[in-house]
């Protein structure tokens, strides 16, 4: 699966019935280099990163480094406020009492990290509310799977080539989906 | 690939005839068409009590706390029972949802859904509480450290109240984003099968406009667990902060270590207690006994008869505890709480919550509707009890006899808590009306391994060679893919 500099258009969709068969024919049709642009399937199907050879996704980095944010963000706060802007005496503590500063800044720790992560999870996805997305076959959401193969730049013997590969998977449909620049996908 | 399932286990997913279309179908079914009878019933009672309760917090604003059973003796009460008894509730979504999912537990797939939105309405209806008793609500936002014309004048860090602002706000958004993130392409799966061109458009832009490719599911995979990682340790930490509210103050009855523990394990034992009667009202209105089963209803109850448990060990080093000190006021903290003048509060708490319980060892007993359902209330209740006898009666014969006192609640006190009920319910109804109340990707994916209809064909030793053979695929590519031609010749 690679990302092309122009957007394709014009799509083969071959549909399969379960994820067991999705997993096979990926791997055949891998093997018989013809190139995948896309799997949709109804929910995450395990195992099939590696198959269609995707790297693994790098979120939970960034949520560490979120996380690490909000430590820092929680103590240096607390620390200017408590030790230099309104230091004040609590009990007969000292200014700066760290173990009173743990419960906030693990809170703030898990705030940062969980709010950084679900953002960069929705803009790395392309989620957002009102969204138009293109959908190859409304049934992926459903009880289908899909394998879709970007065909725009391709000949009519590649594309022959694709579906009668597709047929040797077991396909349940094979078909054709073009998406014009002005289309309105939700039909 | 799925992973391989003793077909001795129960399944987890009932009916002959289940598939994956056959679960959409089950599921969405109820967010289409006129609602039941029993919901508009349901819905039509709920929004009256939380109406009442509306006004009820009008009333305490526009009067002032007065109206409240608070003394200068008892001046935490129902109120701050209140509180802590939905917070404890909302524990349990997030440890289905998260806890669950770190120890793989399939059966949380059939109820996280609506035990996260549990928690969600659960934390909105205790956060009612200390924002009405500040008084002059609109003064709310004083509780964060922003910078202020008030001089430098800043929250104390060092005190658990201001740790609970923290806590519970974090908890609240994190809740709102696990399950959100949970909950898009469940409604990219209502939105291509609407009818309607509203309908289409409001599904779709409830669901950030989700289609499911593989990368967006890696993503998927990876902010779940991260997120479930975070939350284990964040709702433990939100018990325990709420329980510092008692704890660290000086006060015989709430000065002690065993707090955190022990508030937590409560939680977790109400929450569940909650989940289960949610959950049984959910699957009769909305016939979803195929997903979650007799065997759900007995996972549960065996986390509530753990906690149970738990709790009530709790409740008896207390007592062993105040005993041992040695401490005449710490002793009589204690006698007075078992034997004092509410002692049919501590009878009803030991009743409901460590006695009742425990008739979950037999195993006909955790599987029937009927003894879940009213268990779960007894805990409930008990529960209620819990935070009440722990509060009140720590309060009300304070360090000067003279002004010992008897709380007595008001019909705002009663108003309101009974108001938060209708709030929950309400919000509840319109969750399960309009939401996929069980979470629909999730059950899908553990179709293969745990489904009645899947099950069967494991049994069936001519096709046990085919699931043997799939799950050596990834580790024996070039294996596999002899019995892939093999496979793809037959088909």
């Amino acid at each position: 699966m690679s990302v092309a500099a122009v957007e394709n258009n014009k799509f083969i969709v071959g549909l399969y019935d379960h994820e067991e068969k999705l997993l096979k024919a990926i791997k055949h049709i891998r093997s018989k280099g013809i190139e995948i642009h896309d799997a949709l399937s109804p929910f995450p199907v395990h195992g099939i990163d590696p198959i269609l050879g995707l790297k693994d996704t790098r979120l939970h980095t960034a949520g560490f480094f979120f996380g690490l944010t909000g430590t820092t963000t929680a103590l240096s706060v607390i620390t200017f406020i408590s030790k230099f802007n309104y230091p004040i005496i609590i009990g007969g503590k000292p200014f700066w009492a760290l173990p009173a500063y743990i419960p906030v800044t693990f809170e703030l720790t898990v705030l940062f990290a969980s709010v950084g992560m679900v953002t960069t999870y929705l803009i790395r996805n392309k989620l957002w509310p009102g969204r138009v997305p293109r959908i190859f076959d409304k049934r992926t959401t459903d009880n289908l799977f899909a394998l879709t193969f970007a065909i725009d730049d391709k000949s009519t013997a590649d594309i022959d080539k694709i579906k009668s590969v597709l047929g040797e998977t077991g396909a349940l449909e094979i078909n054709t989906k073009e998406f014009k620049d002005s289309d309105e996908p939700l039909n | 690939m799925s992973t391989y399932e003793s077909p001795i286990r129960e399944a987890l997913i009932k009916g002959e005839d289940t598939n994956y279309s056959k679960i959409t179908d089950d599921i969405v079914r109820n967010t289409e068409g006129t609602p039941p009878m029993a919901w508009m019933i349901a819905f039509a009672l709920a929004s009256a009590t939380a109406l009442f309760g509306v006004f009820c917090l009008f009333y305490t604003v526009w009067k002032g706390i007065g109206v409240w059973g608070l003394n200068k003796t008892v001046d935490w009460a129902w109120d701050i029972t209140n509180f802590v008894w939905w917070i404890g509730i909302g524990h349990a979504g997030t440890l289905i949802s998260a806890v669950l999912l770190l120890f793989r537990q399939k059966w949380r797939t059939g109820i996280n859904r609506a035990a996260e939105a549990m928690t969600i309405f659960a934390v909105i209806c205790a956060g009612l509480f200390p924002i009405f008793h500040m008084g002059r609500v609109w003064m709310a936002f004083f509780i964060f450290p922003y910078p202020n014309t008030r001089g430098p004048l800043w929250v104390n860090f060092n005190s658990p109240l201001l740790w609970d602002v923290f806590a519970i706000s974090t908890y609240f958004t994190v809740s709102l984003l696990f399950w959100y993130s949970g909950l898009m392409p469940d409604f990219a799966t209502i939105r291509d099968r609407a009818k309607t061109a509203r309908r289409k458009m409001i599904y779709n832009i409830l669901s950030f406009g989700w289609v499911g490719t593989a990368k967006q599911w890696q993503r998927f995979e990876s902010l779940s667990l991260v997120l479930a990682g975070l939350s284990t340790p964040l709702v433990l930490s939100v018990h325990t902060i709420v329980s510092f509210d008692f704890a660290t103050s000086v006060v015989p009855g709430w000065h002690t270590t065993i707090f955190p523990p022990y508030f937590v394990a409560g939680a977790i034992f109400s929450g569940f207690a909650m989940v289960q009667t949610l959950m049984l009202i959910t699957r009769k209105i909305f016939n979803l006994q195929n997903y979650i089963t007799t065997a759900h209803l007995e996972s549960m109850n065996k986390v509530i008869v753990l906690t149970g448990s738990i709790v009530g060990v709790a409740y008896i080093t207390e007592l062993v505890i105040a005993w041992y000190s040695g401490y005449l006021y710490e002793q009589y903290a204690f006698y007075n709480r078992a034997l004092g003048p509410y002692k049919w509060a501590y009878i009803s708490m030991m009743t409901c919550n460590v006695i009742s319980p425990q008739v979950f060892w037999f195993k006909k007993i955790r599987r029937s509707v009927f003894y879940s359902f009213l268990l779960s209330i007894f805990v409930n209740i008990g529960m209620w009890f819990e935070r009440f006898v722990i509060i009140v009666t720590s309060l009300h014969r304070d360090f000067l006899p003279s002004s010992w006192n008897y709380f007595t609640p008001t019909w705002v006190d009663a108003g309101l808590y009974v108001g938060t009920i209708g709030i929950f319910f309400t919000l509840f109804l319109l969750f399960a009306r309009t939401f996929p109340v069980i979470a629909i990707a999730e059950v899908k994916s553990i179709f293969s391994s745990s489904a009645e209809t899947a099950k069967s064909k494991m049994s069936d030793p001519q096709d046990f060679s085919d699931v043997h053979s799939h799950s050596h695929d990834s580790g024996h590519g070039a294996h596999a893919a002899v019995h892939h031609d093999k496979n793809f010749n037959e088909q």
